[in-house]
């Protein structure tokens, strides 16, 4: 999967899991207020992306990863 | 004493979604028991189970709240939400005022299960998501429905059992009856889905008339062979009289008895003094004489031993009076958690609408229910006073009298 593929796929299996607009999710955006979670639901996001990914994100690299850039380039390193 | 009102009713159930939806099945005699293949490839001894729609909760609720609701608790919401808006409550009320919570629920399997295998197969408890937890505990339907409707009073899951939904109903007129609620939210939830009936199965108690399912629940009949599982759910409003009048509230019944006893024996076998003591103190305590109750709600689940000690039950209670019993689980099967607040809703429904509910697949009786009047067909009859029994697992019995307004 090139870094394209892997933005397009990161950003529809995050829009339909937490019910927003795709056109919503921008790699500049922070991914918390864009997806509304909270303290609960982040957990279900490392879920879906292990799932998705099959790369777990360990909590330590949870705090760093604040916009969509960074997970597109979290998961380029590691998927 | 403060009296105890019923000001509104909601249903999920095999027999439809609606109270409308319900009473015409109860009146045509519609069965809810369907064959279920998937239960018969994980090596079910009986694949029959009541069919049960699953609502789709989308438009109505928030990812984050759907996310902490196993099934019982989405029919448990559409349950209440009918009944709130029947008892004429809205959110504004709901707000302002402490409004109690008691709910039947005694099982949520389901989620358990999922969160179990993820754990094996990936080694993190993180990939179990954020909804397992709320999801399969015990009390996941009062914690979801109290934090969806903002309900501010007693917030508790009844765990009786069989008999969990009329034990929260019970404990909830007394709780209104010694002010210390005005208004709860009372009902029972039952989960459908095969891992939360399983080892149920596997202990022989399930009807295996599989080549006709529509009459494999058969209570009192002499050729009955064991249950069959239902589920859904079911909401009571009960609210103390004046506290109805003042807020224009329908009331629709009142709630004058409820007795409760345990037998202190055998685990799963029933005895019939228990259920006798039950009936008894519900009688005495709602101040009625027998003559004055025009039908009977049996709990009978379609198994030999428990059909038997409720006839001998009732038979010992009523004797020779002609009072009609039936047992709406020849329709619905076993509802379990809910039976108990479902068979409420049942009972008023045929007491709104006078008739009582054909006791279907009742063809011969055996030598206890030939004791009783049981009818096979549905009959037209206007009554006033109905009881309703609920027995489980570990001899647990509640019984409910309620009196048309």
């Amino acid at each position: 999967m090139d870094k394209n593929e892997l933005i397009a796929k990161v950003n529809a299996c995050l829009a339909e899991e937490f019910e927003v607009e795709e056109s919503i999710i921008t790699p500049e955006a922070p991914i918390k207020q864009t997806l509304q979670l909270d303290s609960l639901s982040l957990v279900d996001m490392v879920a879906l992306i292990e799932n998705e990914f099959g790369v777990k994100i360990p909590t330590a690299d949870l705090g760093k990863i604040l916009t969509f850039q960074a997970l597109y380039d979290y998961l380029a390193e590691r998927a | 004493m403060r009296r105890v009102v019923i000001t509104g009713m909601g249903i999920w159930s095999c027999l439809g979604t609606s109270l409308d939806e319900v009473r015409d099945s109860l009146y045509t005699g519609k069965s809810g028991i369907i064959l279920d293949p998937v239960r018969k490839e994980m090596g079910f001894r009986s694949g029959l189970t009541a069919k049960v729609e699953l609502p789709d909760l989308k438009k109505e609720l928030s990812r984050s709240q759907r996310a902490y609701m196993p099934e019982q608790a989405k029919y448990a919401y559409c349950a209440t939400v009918e009944a709130l808006r029947n008892a004429k409550l809205d959110q504004d009320y709901l707000d302002k005022y402490d409004v109690g919570l008691l709910y039947g629920n005694d099982s949520s399997a389901d989620p358990t299960v999922r969160a179990v295998d993820t754990m094996r197969e990936k080694h993190d408890t993180m990939l179990c998501g954020s909804g397992a937890i709320f999801q399969s505990m015990n009390s996941t339907v009062t914690m979801n429905l109290g934090t969806i409707f903002h309900l501010r009073g007693i917030n508790l899951t009844i765990s009786g059992a069989c008999a969990s939904g009329a034990h929260a109903i019970g404990l909830g007129a007394l709780l209104i009856q010694t002010g210390l609620q005005d208004l709860i939210v009372c009902g029972g939830a039952q989960e459908v889905n095969p891992f939360s009936i399983g080892s149920f199965d596997g202990i022989s108690a399930f009807s295996t008339r599989e080549d006709a399912p529509e009459k494999a629940s058969r209570p009192f009949d002499r050729d009955r062979d064991g249950l069959v599982p239902g589920g859904g759910a079911a909401t009571v409003i009960i609210e103390e009289y004046e506290h109805a009048v003042k807020r224009g509230a329908p009331i629709i019944a009142e709630v004058l008895g409820y007795g409760f006893s345990a037998n202190g024996e055998h685990i799963s076998s029933p005895n019939v003094e228990g259920p006798s003591k039950s009936l008894r103190m519900a009688i005495e305590r709602a101040g009625v004489t027998i003559d004055e109750i025009g039908y009977i709600n049996a709990h009978a689940t379609s198994t030999h031993v428990g059909d038997t000690n409720e006839a001998k039950a009732i038979y010992n209670v009523i004797g020779d009076h002609r009072i009609e019993v039936t047992s709406t689980k020849s329709q619905t099967g076993h509802e379990m958690w809910m039976a108990g607040a479902s068979e409420i809703i049942y009972s008023m429904l045929m007491m709104k609408n006078d008739f009582i509910a054909a006791n279907i697949n009742f063809e011969n009786p055996d030598e206890d229910s030939a004791k009783l009047l049981i009818p096979a067909k549905r009959i037209e009859k206007h009554f006033d006073t109905f009881m309703s029994n609920s027995f489980g697992f570990g001899g647990t019995n509640a019984t409910l009298i309620v009196r048309n307004l």
